[in-house]
């Protein structure tokens, strides 16, 4: 069954910074959209608004017809959105395999034998096998996005929301990430992927969002975002 | 080959039997040794116990609380309370610990709202509080304080018995809460509360039912730990009981055994245990001492000494952990 997640109208303030403003857009677990924009944008904020990390000032957001603004983190990772982050939060005191446990036993659901598999599965999916005994206090900071990923695909996510993970990479493992995230797709996994890569998200989205200021300036296919002339603008004006 | 995970390893079986058979030979050493001996052990499994409760919150969760004799004293005098209204005094102990664990979840919900050091100092606020409020109940007269006078009951070598075997139950049950507890996904819950809540909330985790419920067992084994502690000591007085020292022989024990394992905290009661048998004669400067070594502890030896043993070696006695085998592709 396809999910859907539906923003309506979001906004976000910090005190008297506004750094979200009437941000509508929906997508279902079938769907994969990328979102550009310069630093600043409000494209982080907007992943932790739609995870439920983050309480909007204004809007809401439905999964599947019913409305999840009321609901935490904790609980909409239970309905199957999952974010990652963007600076990686490893729980530096466990190892590789116990941080993704805590994702395939809580958020995943899963016990003994099963959350096992789930969790030795995400760790292969992510490329993290050779890891899985290692304290995450010694990884490195591609290994930790790594990780971030591993752990959020441990929980079973209908909708996943990655935050620049593909920064750093080498173009074989960047190749490799795209292979993957393709893979997730085609297991029927929704993806929104934040990346300033354009070229890799090129491989994957269907459907391109720039965010500038805190507004959604252009949606639509990548190669239409990508000449859309406030894309170019943001884009020139953010050098 | 296929990857797999394991938790149990031939050392780790090795040291659970080891510890079944010590735990054996202790239930039988009344009948071995000397009444002294009895009262020391009786000592040792209530120092073990604070220490695995502190352990737990601090080394497990990140609650590190300076207030924990809030739960030593009020342990004691529930006990003695509930004993004045003509209830058993052994009866009136496993009665006054529930009562404080009852008693300590509405204090968790306002008290885990505060963060890293309000937190510790808000307990050890509370515990003030705490000592204030059972010097207003007259049975207590103030500073005078009061005993378990119905334990004379019991004849004396009966009595100390029973409190041995009592201490001896009550550390082996809350030791294998507590390990099952941290071995369950519940454990894998604390220890990624601890280290970052936010990422723990975002894989699912509820932090505040987590902590919440980790906080209870913990008032709760430390109150058993003051009815234990006062059923030897019969008298009671507040000062001594909801004084800040028992918090630091806490924090003592746990940094020297090791913060954040579980064989670390037994290993620092023991250690603590043995120190105080062969020091505290020397009076302020076995405190003075006492101090300096947790703080050389905590500045030069952040694991302990369990920690350093177990990176040395690999030693894991009681595994918490989970391993996966096969990791090569
Ligand atoms: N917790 C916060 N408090 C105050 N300002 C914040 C907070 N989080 C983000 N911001 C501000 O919101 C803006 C957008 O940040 P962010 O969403 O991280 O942008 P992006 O991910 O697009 O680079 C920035 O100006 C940032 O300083
Ligand atoms: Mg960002």
């Amino acid at each position: 069954m396809t999910a859907t997640l539906k923003a309506i109208g979001i906004g976000k303030r910090f005190g008297a910074l506004a750094v979200l403003e009437g941000i509508d857009f929906d997508l279902s677990s079938s769907a994969a959209i990328g979102i550009v924009g310069p630093n600043g944008a409000g494209k982080s904020t907007l992943m932790a608004v739609l995870s439920g990390a983050l309480v909007p000032s204004a809007g809401r957001i439905e999964m599947d017809g019913r409305d999840i603004t009321e609901l935490g983190a904790a609980e909409r990772s239970g309905l199957g959105v999952m974010r990652t982050h963007q600076i990686p939060k490893p729980f530096l005191g466990l190892t590789v395999l116990e941080n993704v446990l805590v994702g395939a036993t809580h958020a995943g659901a899963a016990q003994g034998e099963a959350a096992y598999a789930l969790a030795l599965g995400a760790l292969d999916t992510a490329g993290m096998r050779r890891l899985a005994n290692r304290p995450a206090e010694s990884l490195g900071l591609l290994d930790r996005k790594r990780l971030e990923l591993a752990r959020a695909l441990a929980t079973r996510p209908k909708i996943l929301l990655l935050d620049e993970i593909g920064g750093g990479l080498t173009d074989a493992e960047a190749e490799e990430l795209v292979q993957m995230i393709k893979g997730l797709r085609a297991e029927g996994i929704g993806i929104v992927w934040i990346e300033h890569i354009v070229h890799l998200l090129m491989q994957v989205v269907e459907r391109l969002i720039c965010v500038d200021a805190g507004r959604i300036i252009a949606d639509g296919s990548p190669a239409a975002v990508m000449a859309h002339p406030d894309v170019v603008r943001a884009y020139m004006g953010g050098v | 080959m296929t990857m797999a995970v394991e938790r149990w390893t031939a050392q780790s079986r090795a040291g659970v039997g080891g510890a079944a058979l010590v735990l054996g030979a202790l239930a039988l050493a009344p009948m071995l040794i000397g009444p002294g001996i009895v009262d020391r052990l009786t000592a040792l499994f209530i120092y073990v116990i604070l220490a695995a409760m502190w352990n737990a919150l601090a080394g497990y969760c990140g609650l590190v609380s300076i207030g924990q004799q809030l739960f030593f004293g009020l342990g004691a005098y529930a006990t003695i309370r509930i004993a004045f209204a003509g209830v058993d005094p052994f009866l009136a102990m496993i009665l006054g610990a529930v009562a404080v664990g009852v008693l300590a979840w509405p204090v968790s919900l306002f008290m885990l709202r505060l963060k890293g050091g309000e937190f510790s100092i808000g307990m050890w606020v509370l515990a003030s509080i705490g000592q204030l409020c059972v010097k207003l109940d007259p049975m207590i007269q103030g500073e005078t304080g009061s005993s378990l006078i119905s334990l004379n009951a019991y004849g004396a070598d009966l009595r100390r018995n029973l409190i041995y075997w009592g201490a001896l139950a009550a550390m082996t049950c809350l030791l294998a809460a507590l390990f099952a507890l941290l071995r369950s996904r519940e454990g894998l819950a604390i220890q990624a509360i601890r280290d970052n809540e936010e990422a723990a909330t975002s894989l699912g985790v509820r932090p505040e039912r987590t902590k919440r419920r980790l906080f209870v067992l913990a008032a709760f084994g430390i109150a058993l730990a003051g009815a234990l502690w006062l059923a030897q000591a019969v008298s009671f007085q507040p000062k001594s009981y909801f004084s800040v020292q028992w918090t630091a022989y806490m924090i003592f024990m746990v940094l020297v055994g090791g913060i954040g394992r579980f064989e670390g905290a037994i290993l620092g009661a023991v250690l603590f245990f043995a120190v105080e048998t062969f020091f505290a004669a020397t009076g302020v400067w076995y405190l003075i001492g006492l101090g300096a070594t947790a703080i050389v502890f905590s500045l030069y030896f952040p694991r302990g000494l369990w920690g350093a043993v177990a990176a040395r070696t690999g030693v894991q006695l009681l595994p918490l952990g989970y391993r996966a085998t096969n990791t090569e592709t």
